[in-house]
């Protein structure tokens, strides 16, 4: 069992070595693992699903939530003041994830719309029965 | 503190591109190719913020980011494009093909 | 009009890109956002009709809409999640393609309809031919929470005020 008291201190040690502000610092560390945590299931349904249609469903919806927790994290894991500088740094960050957000859905659309015309046809109900008997 | 989670975190998101690279090697449709390579693009981004941070440049490393994000977008608007008119092409070199047997 | 609005925008963008604030750099911006401005004035927003006032509107609507999206996506993605870790989620998956009419007009509204359709749970924009909508859909039970209409009806308050009162 571990004393509370006697982590804390380290931990504030450990902080006041690398800069930064603490509790903003904790939630951008919160919000980085929960990215990763978010793409680990991104990953494993890019090896699982069975075609490409379901593939797409893990990609794109996986990769633009866990890029934007991640890059918000950092955002706020690297904001050592409130000054003019490293607020300019979380609006740039920011612009990054507000064009992933437009452009993941819609480079998820073009592929899926080239696959559509190529006569890639999606699994049916049976094919799919047919593989999870195998 | 920071530094570490930096490495952490970038060691681990680059293990997790491990599936992505399988998903390269095997995948039975160049969409599934694509996709894959588009999802390393988007994850690349973030690992060049990562390397920012862990250098102490993130002023730097976050332009980089966004035009690796620009980049990445119109690289897969692109491909696929691309892998839509080669179809095209290819189902009208076979209705002249057929043409030609019907003559 | 649109043109100053084109150029405050270009003007934003450089301010805060290059992180730069003197007389030179500020001057460079200006020179290169008259030039951008001056060659694509007609580029960034297609219907001219609308005045100002129901510009602002519709982008604070807008505004409004983007918290609700995204915890879609946040609900999207442990559904994701939940398929691809447990052995029950991936037993349960019956995907299939669902056609529907949309009631939407404009352009922008259709393609913030089709993004917002990709990123809520089991759905994804496969094909658009005008009114028509091809989507791919994970299971039974979201098709229904598809084809309810929830979603155009957000999207319709948002662009298209007039639509949701006349349907």
């Amino acid at each position: 069992m571990i004393h509370v008291q006697a982590v804390l201190p380290v931990v504030a040690e450990a902080v006041d070595k690398g800069g930064g502000i603490f509790p903003l610092q904790l939630i951008g560390f919160a919000l980085g693992v929960l990215g990763l945590v978010f793409f680990l299931g991104t990953a494993v349904g890019m090896i699982r699903f069975p075609d490409f249609y379901t593939r797409m469903h893990a990609a794109g919806k996986g990769d633009t939530l866990s890029t934007m927790l991640m890059l918000a994290g950092f955002a706020l894991v690297t904001m050592e003041d409130f000054s003019l500088g490293s607020w300019l740094l979380v609006v740039k960050i920011m612009a990054i994830v507000l064009f992933l957000y437009i452009t993941c859905p819609t480079s998820t659309h073009a592929l899926m719309r080239a696959a559509f015309e190529d006569d890639e046809m999606p699994l049916e109900e049976k094919d799919l029965a047919k593989r999870k008997k195998k | 503190m920071i530094d570490w989670f930096s490495i952490v975190m970038g060691t681990a998101l680059f293990l997790m591109m491990i599936p992505m690279v399988y998903r390269i090697w095997v995948g039975p449709t160049p969409f599934d190719r694509m996709l894959a390579v588009n999802v390393i693009g988007t994850k690349t981004a973030v690992l060049l913020v990562i390397i920012g941070t862990l250098f102490g440049r993130v002023d730097m490393f976050v332009d980089f980011a966004i035009a690796y994000a620009l980049l990445n977008f119109v690289s897969a608007i692109v491909v696929s494009r691309y892998l839509n008119r080669t179809v095209s092409l290819r189902d009208m070199e076979e209705k002249e093909k057929a043409k030609e047997v019907e003559a | 009009m649109y043109p100053i609005i084109v150029f405050i925008l270009l003007f934003l963008n450089w301010i805060v890109f290059s992180g730069k604030f003197d007389v030179f750099h500020l001057g460079l911006g200006i020179v290169s956002c008259v030039v951008v401005t001056w060659l694509s004035h007609d580029l960034l927003f297609h219907d001219r009709k609308k005045g100002l006032i129901a510009r602002t509107r519709e982008a604070w609507r807008f505004i409004c809409y983007i918290p609700w999206i995204t915890w879609e996506v946040v609900l999207a993605n442990v559904h994701v999640f939940k398929l691809a870790m447990t052995r029950k989620g991936y037993v349960e998956m019956v995907p299939r393609v669902v056609t529907f009419k949309t009631i939407l007009k404009t352009d922008f509204a259709k393609f913030v309809l089709a993004n917002s359709i990709t990123l809520t749970p089991g759905t994804i924009t496969m094909l658009i031919r005008g009114d028509t909508f091809h989507i791919h859909v994970m299971s039974q039970f979201l098709e229904d929470d598809l084809l309810s209409g929830l979603i155009e009806q957000k999207v319709a308050e948002v662009f298209e005020p007039g639509v949701v009162n006349a349907v």
